[in-house]
């Protein structure tokens, strides 16, 4: 019930978030089709902006956007004007939906090969310095999370190119095309979230193993490697499981660093590129793309988390 | 990493307080004697890493300060030293383009011959300022806002929270950026910028601190709300209002105290977050602007220079080595406050 | 296990595609190739592989040759030219093309609903701005014609003497009218699109790559050297250096992929190529505003900034320093000498305008566009060293400022700036393209200054037929634009550059237009197991 409340909420949130970034973007001076040349006579600028109803009131820009304007044609009958949140103002020649499911599809595989990465490191050296609480071991594994946290991306990723791609011709440099092409871009993008989780699970796992039904288990005799796995990890990876909403939601919609620098037709150049350009319409569609996802995956969550532990109850 | 994530609570409709993050918890310590903030401080001396941290970084706020004052100084003394002084001045162009380090320039010079150090040092000053400020911004309005939610409740609450929901479903990104670019040109514009030209030099700085906290709120406003909603029943909080203390006392005596260690906990790890943010904005472009500097322009100018012929390792090197041991440092003493206080977040 | 499963997962998302006879580095992403849209450097030379014009460039001279028309007739007072197209001109869906669909597709650049940055390449025809205006009363009085299907009369408003130079430029290349009239913005989208030009489009991905594969019925079909060439969008140069060692591509070309760092390496090497290109870089001066409305001011500024210097500094052995505005390569011109460095005269010059040693200047700004996310940051690299020059030579400080982009274009033509960076690159090799910029009514003087002689002397020399004196009264406008009022200061002339082994590499010759058809370009087998340009990976 409390989800389908939720759900029933969603596309309200939805409108609202939209007409916030719409009048987000609309805000920006200047407009899309400011470039280093101007057209030859002032009349060409007004006429484009005419021809996008960019001189149209914001409201009436907003209706139209929805597709909620009818107006009257050359021989006088209300008509039904087309919703304008498909046209690109950049990329002219592409409706916004074709923007996305070409970029959508690539931030997908790539977000999913990050997101693989970052549990698949993440989780074990979580454990692990937790199981080793103290020892080096520890120290290692809770050195190594912290760093990558604070290695910025655009670093990493050129540093990575350089040794494997340029020095030693392993990997390609860039592009995308290939399983090959796919590792440094997984490595660079995934580091920083394995560190987040390890970082999660290990302070999960040590507050959970001083919880009293942990001491009675210990007490019971469990031997330390079955009550690590059996009992705490499974308390312990709910923090884990609660920042994979948001970060499976940010590793979809690309990078714009990682894109950027493996030259990647991922959806997070747009994310940077749309907003600097003026492209209102992908703005828009952008951000209403991650609310939606956003929302969906903290439902996910948080349904995950009834099943998980049971004594979370959202009735 | 890329854009640095905050950590996002799952419930978008946050009318229930049973998020993740809200639900850091705290030991009402107010019955304790020796008191929750001497206890804590005990604690931290104990932790070395953060010790360290510490010291590493009040070693770069004392650098930030001594050495433009040095510099200034050594101006001031005579000709011989006013040229050496001007030769370290971190906007004085030279020759002497990529040079490597030597005895004269420690951190070598970059495409204008400028000295990387000092360059590093002034970096510092606008790094660290950023990301404290920043941290402060948002420190001011989640407190506020979370603390307003979270004392009246009702209407007043959910409303505030489907604002803070609203605002974290949109992409940051796009926020930072609309909010840099649109905010910046209508304060530009306006009459009182026009009028000062300090402000108008440091518009910039203004505009990254009140940016920057601006995204950097929400999660602080989360968790003070999911604080103060849960003080505000604790039996303590009741018997002191049942003994008739006013709602100022109890916010004063009670709330303030237990709210403050999980605030200076994570504005601690909010700094570390802001000052990569501020890196991450540099390499779009949109950071802070020539002829100023910061450790992410100074990084993202060094990347901008890896390639197969010819490396200028020192352009990479130093600007990244402090960069990543500064937010290291950054994040041991914020763990380390952490566990001073006991406070069981995951950020 | 799960490294297993990823990884078979990974291999099903790629799909593989033949591979590339020749790929290329070719600079931003394209925003639009309808050629009636299009505005950049990058997606033009994609637009002219696709949709050809009457005329088009030479790929050796960059002058025009003879396209999709056979031959042309001029009238002896050079405002009315009559065009015979080829018999054998036909669309890659086989029907020929006519003189009905050169009308058409003229007529669709001056539709204003086409909104196309470049409508204006066509008002030297008759009638054509009040066509586009609204203001016609009748298709009559424009002077487009066709007289039979295989002849076009154009008539001019003036002598303008690169016409046929115009007659290559996208905005009046043929396009198809039945996809266009059919899909709409998204006509380039049509199966299969027809194209006039020597290839067609194969696949369009943002951000990833443009395909075009050899059009056999193209009229030159024979002299078609590649079958399959690949585009990529790229906006790093050193991303591109590094695919270009890599072997992943085998040309690079784009002003913006060169990294100015290391041009002392890279000029020695064979696969480095540099050549004249008619391109300024240069910043204005708003006119409008104080102390800058001040002539004094304005050429004391160009005084004291040393072009030798920060050309040495910042582009070793590449750019050359530039003290008039129109590059010394524009064909038939002698440009004036311009303002030399002479810090000396330039702070008595500010001290006569009432600022002694710079004292009581105002606080004024330098605005410059910020680099796109990744990329070099050279606007930003001369901003710094220019501050430093004007501290220096004059005692005053000029703030800088970086803006995004499209902000920063908005405030130019908004004349809300003090001085602003720019950049100027010839649309033809004549040296009107780069003197019309500064006439009163231009949409691109951008920096508030008026000046009637200006504007005589260019408006004779556009009616003047005779070469030399025509070169005179542009002379002499330059001389007003760059010595008397300065409301510019040129900085330096851009350098064409590209990258692409000679031994490997094919049918490119430099130019001052960087125009290189890429119908010419073939990669030299001497194996013919040799594969594509990229590395293949299994």
């Amino acid at each position: 019930m409390h989800f389908l409340k939720r759900l029933a909420y969603t596309p309200l949130l939805l409108l609202v978030i939209s007409l916030l970034a719409f009048l987000m973007v609309h805000a920006a001076p200047g407009g899309p089709f400011d470039r280093e040349r101007s057209p030859a006579s002032p009349e060409i600028r007004r006429q484009m902006e005419a021809a996008y109803h960019l001189d149209e009131p914001l409201w009436k820009q907003w209706l139209r956007y929805l597709g909620l304007v009818w107006e009257k044609d050359q021989a006088g009958h209300w008509r039904h004007a087309p919703a304008s949140w498909d046209i690109s103002l950049r990329y002219r020649n592409h409706s916004v939906g074709d923007i996305i499911t070409q970029a959508f599809p690539v931030s997908l595989l790539l977000g999913a090969l990050a997101f693989g990465f970052a549990m698949g490191v993440g989780l074990p050296v979580g454990f692990w310095s937790a199981a080793r609480r103290g020892g080096w071991q520890d120290q290692l594994g809770s050195f190594f999370a912290l760093f990558v946290v604070c290695v910025p991306g655009f670093a990493i990723a050129p540093v990575l190119i350089l040794i494997f791609a340029v020095k030693w011709r392993l990997l390609p440099v860039a592009l995308w095309g290939s399983p090959l092409h796919a590792i440094l871009p997984t490595l660079a993008l995934g580091l920083y979230y394995a560190g987040k989780v390890a970082r999660l699970l290990r302070e999960g796992m040590l507050s959970t193993m001083t919880a009293e039904f942990i001491t009675a288990a210990r007490a019971k005799g469990l031997s330390e490697t079955s009550l690590l796995l059996k009992h705490a990890f499974r308390l312990a990876v709910l923090p884990v499981v609660s920042y994979s909403g948001p970060l499976i939601a940010e590793l979809l919609t690309g990078s714009f660093v990682i894109e950027n620098i493996f030259q990647i037709p991922g959806l997070g150049v747009y994310f940077v590129n749309s907003s600097l350009n003026l492209d209102y319409t992908v703005t828009v569609a952008l951000a209403v793309l991650y609310a939606a996802l956003l929302i969906f995956l903290n439902l996910a969550v948080d349904f995950t988390y009834t099943l998980l532990d049971p004594r979370v109850n959202y009735e | 990493m890329s854009e640095p994530v905050e950590n996002r609570t799952p419930n978008v409709h946050g009318s229930d307080e049973r998020g993740p993050v809200a639900a850091a918890t705290l030991t009402p310590t107010s019955d304790l004697r020796p008191g929750p903030s001497r206890r804590a401080w005990r604690r931290f001396r104990s932790n070395k890493p953060a010790l360290l941290g510490a010291g590493y970084l009040g070693a770069w706020v004392l650098l930030v300060i001594l050495w433009p004052l040095g510099l200034g100084v050594l101006g001031e003394l005579g000709p011989r030293s006013a040229a050496i002084a001007a030769v370290y001045a971190p906007d004085q162009l030279s020759d002497t383009q990529f040079s490597p380090p030597t005895a004269g320039h420690w951190f070598g010079t970059d495409a204008h011959g400028r000295d990387v150090f000092s360059r590093v040092v002034y970096g510092a000053q606008v790094s660290l300022l950023v990301g404290v400020v920043g941290a402060c911004v948002s420190l001011v309005i989640g407190v506020l806002w979370g603390a307003i939610a979270g004392y009246c409740g009702g209407r007043v609450d959910s409303l505030m929270m489907r604002i803070v929901d609203i605002l974290y479903s949109l992409p940051s990104l796009i926020f930072v950026i609309v909010l840099l670019t649109t905010l910046g040109e209508w304060l530009r514009q306006s009459h009182f910028v026009q009028q000062s030209p300090t402000l108008a030099k440091e518009l910039r700085l203004l505009l990254l601190f009140v940016g920057l906290g601006a995204v950097s709120w929400l999660t602080m406003a989360r968790i003070v709300r999911g604080q103060v909603l849960s003080l505000r029943t604790r039996p303590f909080v009741e018997a002191s209002r049942a003994l008739g203390a006013g709602p100022l006392r109890i916010l004063g005596r009670h709330i303030i105290p237990n709210v403050l260690g999980v605030v200076v906990v994570y504005l601690t790890l909010t700094v570390p977050a802001i000052v990569l943010y501020e890196s991450f904005l540099s390499f779009l472009g949109l950071g802070i602007q020539p002829p100023m500097a910061s450790w992410g322009s100074l990084l993202a100018e060094g990347v901008n220079q890896i390639n197969p012929i010819r490396i200028y390792w020192w352009l990479i090197g130093f600007p990244g080595g402090v960069l990543v041991s500064a937010l290291l440092a950054l994040n041991f003493v914020g763990d380390g406050l952490r566990d001073a206080w006991d406070v069981r977040s995951q950020t | 296990m799960f490294c297993v499963l990823q990884g078979a997962f990974v291999c099903g998302c790629f799909h593989r595609d033949p591979p590339a006879d020749v790929t290329i580095m070719n600079g931003a992403e394209p925003e639009s190739l309808d050629p009636a849209v299009v505005t950049g450097i990058p997606e033009m030379r994609i637009t002219k592989a696709l949709f050809e014009g009457l005329t088009r460039l030479d790929a050796h001279t960059a002058r025009p040759v003879p396209g999709l028309a056979e031959r042309w007739d001029v009238s002896p007072d050079g405002r009315v030219y009559t065009f015979h197209l080829r018999t054998n001109a036909v669309w890659s869906t086989g029907d020929p093309i006519t003189s009905a669909d050169v009308v058409w597709s003229w007529l669709r650049a001056l539709n204003p609903a086409t909104a196309g940055d470049y409508a204006g390449q066509l008002f030297c025809i008759q009638g054509a701005e009040d066509y586009y205006n609204g203001k016609l009363k009748s298709r009559g009085q424009l002077g487009i014609r066709a007289v039979d299907a295989h002849t076009l009369r154009a008539d001019l408003n003036l002598p303008v003497p690169f016409f046929l130079d115009v007659c290559a430029f996208p905005a009046l290349a043929v396009v198809p009218r039945t996809a266009i009239e059919k899909y709409g913005d998204r006509w380039l989208h049509a199966e299969p699109l027809p194209t006039s030009g020597a290839f067609t489009l194969g696949d369009w991905r943002l951000n990833s790559r443009v395909r075009l594969l050899r059009n056999p019925r193209y009229w030159d079909a024979a002299h078609t050297a590649s079958g399959i060439i690949d585009l990529l969008p790229i906006g790093s140069a050193n991303t591109a250096l590094n695919l270009y060692q890599t072997g992943a591509a085998d040309i690079v070309w784009d002003k913006d992929l060169v990294p100015f760092e290391l041009l002392d390496v890279l000029m020695k090497r064979p696969d480095f190529h540099t050549f004249d290109f008619l391109g300024t870089c240069f910043f204005r001066f708003n006119t409008t505003r104080a102390p800058f409305n001040d002539p004094r001011v304005r050429r004391a500024f160009a005084l004291a900034t040393d072009r030798r210097r920060l050309v040495k500094k910042l582009f070793p052995t590449g750019e050359k320093p530039a003290f008039h505005f129109v590059p010394d390569s524009t064909a038939n011109y002698h440009p004036p000498d311009g303002l030399p460095f002479d810090p000396a005269q330039a702070r008595q010059l500010l001290a006569a305008a009432g600022f002694v040693n710079g004292k009581t200047f105002p606080g004024v700004q330098y605005a410059f566009p910020a680099a796109a996310g990744g990329a070099g940051n050279v606007q930003g690299k001369i901003a710094v060293e220019l501050q430093q020059m004007w501290r220096d030579g004059l005692g005053v400080n000029v703030e800088l400022r970086q803006i995004e982009r499209k902000i920063f274009y908005n405030a130019q033509s908004r004349l809300d700036y003090d001085l602003s960076a720019s950049s100027w690159v010839a649309d033809y090799d004549d040296p009107n393209t780069f003197l019309d910029l500064f006439t009163a009514n231009s949409g691109n003087n951008r920096t508030g200054w008026k000046n009637a002689r200006y504007d005589d002397l260019i408006r004779r020399a556009d009616l003047q037929t005779d070469t030399a004196r025509r070169a005179e009264f542009f002379r002499r406008a330059e001389e007003i634009l760059v010595n008397d009022e300065a409301p510019i200061v040129p900085l330096y002339f851009f350098e064409g550059f590209n990258y692409f082994d000679p031994e490997k590499i094919e049918g490119i010759w430099q130019n001052a237009l960087d125009e290189h058809p890429l119908q010419y370009i073939r990669k030299i087998r001497r194996r013919a197991s040799d594969g594509g340009g990229a590395p293949n990976h299994p």
